[in-house]
């Protein structure tokens, strides 16, 4: 396996190093990643089997000109125009893309775009994700906002102006339980209108609590939707196991949620086969449960604190709005959400084709918005999940929108 | 000619006959598409309304105009009741346009919880204007509801296709006491004259607006297009025959008595 992600920490027991490095070199030493936990929900859903079909045959070297074009003419695209859209065939075809796109944008969203903040209330994990900041192996600050400090952080983001906010935890259900993260959305709703949660997954029951708690859209992140990559990957803890996250949308929204979050990792895996699943993800769902409010975001790998080499490889900014502009137009609908991952100029550019939500005012670290953007010394939070490109504060964001012709909006929601 | 030609929605009268809607553009740009689209009555969103500070689509809309808050967001009779009572809350007035969308993809209408929603909202003293699919057995529960008109769609929203439903629009209008407004669906301004001609009380557009080029200009344009059409529908259409010239050799030419 190739290797940008393998960092050791000077401070690990060699006991820990050699239980790591065996996860990192001896694959038998892993559990089966399609096996559930003891604990885990399963549902009967048949979604995994449509996506996992097209993907395995997602043969996108033959695609051609002509069917771009044709992709590009139909009224409504189909998977196989999705498909075309997708491949390198259509890459000459960027710009027309882009107009469609931007069409399509226009018609569903008119000129708004919403912004929101994400609050990390938490970095503790329990699982050994390569790539992630936030690793078990890592060494970092770990900590978790709890009473006057979880207020606190809120009341600074609440000041700004946010209405909506993000509530993300790392995956450790020992260190920020459900109960836990139910506090919080409860918290969150005295000073926000809109209330979502990007945390590990859960059973239909826990995410029925969180919904009770004021909690409305869960995002998860599949990370890569190949199975074989996602093990090589994903090498220790509850995160391992993909079927079940896999499901984690299906089941937030059968305990009620509003909406639903899809993502790949972009640059863990072939990026273009990561791109079709993530939307065929939603589009299935999307059939079964036509009520649900879906969006699809999608990151790009970053560099994380020890570790500065962690970069989306083959996955460049062009790539990235091709995949963008085939989501908006095979799936007009739904909500795109650019994460401050990505530098200004390009959250600038893309908002004016395909995105339809942005964040500002971030810190992916754990209680640091107040150093970060009220001007508050650094009180020593908690490290961070990875580094970000565009810090930019609401007020800032929100004259950037405006200046581009579009209408920020700060809330488009009622919790019914 | 009678030049009295009014509107009349829950005992208010509107000389304009075309509803402007307000989520796809910039809030700057409320006050010029009211303004040039003559509008009396301009219709949001709640959810859109329910913001704390900083801009409040609310303090954009020109006094005199009639808020048409709509429950946009809400997927049952339920949701829909709730946001309804959250506009009054809100100092939107009694007029509600309900919007039930259990379809986050093409956003069409569930006309069974609109019919709910309807009679609930009817008693507790709204003017209710329910977006529903054209269907004569659902326009007739309606206004048996309490309905103030109907609002049936000529296309999915968003989608500028015009008059997809007009067979089924002029049913409505033909068999319906209540005022049909065309909602959704109307992209350009010779489609919403075509509504107003078949009879049509009214019409609403936004994202024809929010789309356009120039949107005041457009707006014009609509006001223009949907004074022509109620002209034309006052005026009664003439002949308007269906393919090519009348025979000018009459076939019962040859009867003798």
């Amino acid at each position: 396996m190739e290797n940008q992600f393998f960092v050791d920490a000077e401070t690990l027991s060699p006991a820990a190093l050699a239980k790591k490095h065996r996860l990192e070199s001896d694959p038998s030493s892993r559990s089966d990643h399609m096996d559930y936990l003891p604990d885990m929900e399963r549902i009967q859903s048949g979604v995994y089997q449509q996506v996992a079909a097209h993907m395995e045959n997602y043969d996108y070297r033959r695609y051609t000109a002509a069917q771009v074009r044709a992709a590009l003419e139909h009224e409504a695209c189909s998977v196989e125009d999705f498909k075309a859209l997708l491949s390198p065939a259509a890459e000459p075809f960027l710009e027309e893309m882009a107009r469609r796109a931007r069409r399509e944008t226009g018609r569903h969203f008119g000129n708004t775009v919403y912004l929101f903040t994400p609050l990390y209330i938490a970095n503790y994990c329990e699982n050994y994700c390569v790539y992630c900041g936030f690793n078990c192996y890592n060494q970092i600050r770990r900590m978790k906002l709890t009473g006057a400090g979880l207020e606190r952080e809120m009341q600074v983001i609440a000041a700004s102006g946010m209405e909506e906010i993000l509530l993300l935890t790392g995956e450790s259900p020992r260190e920020s339980g459900v109960e836990y993260i139910a506090g919080a959305c409860r918290l969150a709703r005295k000073y926000f209108r809109t209330v979502g949660l990007e945390i590990y997954p859960v059973n239909t029951e826990d995410y029925r609590l969180l919904h009770e708690s004021g909690a409305d859209y869960v995002t998860v992140f599949q990370e890569t939707y190949d199975p074989r990559r996602y093990e090589q990957l994903h090498l220790l803890g509850r995160k391992r196991v993909f079927p079940y996250r896999f499901d984690a949308q299906e089941r937030a929204l059968r305990a009620g949620m509003r909406g639903a979050g899809f993502s790949a990792l972009l640059g863990l895996s072939d990026f273009r086969k990561d791109a079709l699943a993530s939307a065929l993800h939603v589009y299935y769902l999307q059939r079964k449960y036509p009520q649900a409010e879906m969006s699809l975001s999608c990151p790009r790998l970053r560099p994380i604190v020890n570790n500065e080499k962690i970069s989306p490889q083959d996955v460049g900014e062009r790539q990235l709005c091709q995949i963008l502009c085939a989501y908006r137009i095979f799936l007009p609908f739904v909500g795109i959400t650019v994460s401050s991952r990505e530098s200004a100029r390009f959250r600038d550019g893309i908002v004016r084709i395909a995105a339809t939500k942005v964040s500002a005012g971030v810190s992916t670290g754990v209680g640091d918005h107040e150093s970060k953007y009220a001007g508050a010394p650094d009180g020593g939070g908690g490290d961070e999940q990875f580094e970000i490109s565009d810090g930019r504060s609401l007020p800032a964001m929100y004259r950037d929108m405006a200046g581009q012709g579009l209408q920020p909006v700060l809330n488009e929601y009622v919790y019914v | 000619m009678n030049t009295q030609d009014k509107l009349v929605l829950g005992g208010r009268e509107f000389t304009s006959r075309f509803i402007l809607g307000s989520g796809k553009y910039s809030l700057d740009l409320i006050q010029a598409a009211v303004q040039y689209a003559g509008a009396e009555m301009i219709t949001l969103a709640v959810r859109r309304a329910n913001t704390a500070q900083r801009e409040n689509i609310l303090d954009y809309i020109p006094q005199g105009v009639t808020l048409l808050p709509n429950t946009s967001g809400a997927r049952n009779a339920q949701e829909a009741v709730h946001i309804a009572r959250l506009a009054r809350e809100l100092g939107c007035g009694d007029f509600i346009k309900i919007e039930i969308m259990r379809d986050s993809k093409y956003l069409l209408p569930d006309n069974q919880e609109t019919i709910r929603a309807t009679e609930t909202l009817a008693g507790e003293g709204f003017v209710v204007l329910p977006y529903m699919y054209p269907d004569l057995n659902v326009a007739r529960d309606l206004c048996r509801a309490g309905a103030a008109a109907v609002m049936p769609l000529g296309a999915p929203i968003g989608s500028n296709k015009g008059l997809v439903t007009g067979e089924f629009i002029q049913i409505l209008i033909d068999e319906i006491e209540l005022p049909v407004i065309v909602d959704a669906g109307i992209g350009r301004p010779s489609q919403a004259c075509r509504a107003m001609e078949m009879g049509a009380a009214a019409v609403m557009a936004n994202t024809a607006l929010a789309t356009a080029g120039d949107l005041p200009r457009m707006a014009a344009a609509f006001r223009q297009a949907v004074q022509a059409g109620r002209l034309a529908y006052r005026a009664g259409l003439g002949r308007v025959l269906a393919r090519g010239a009348s025979s000018s050799d009459p076939l019962t030419g040859f009867l003798r008595d």
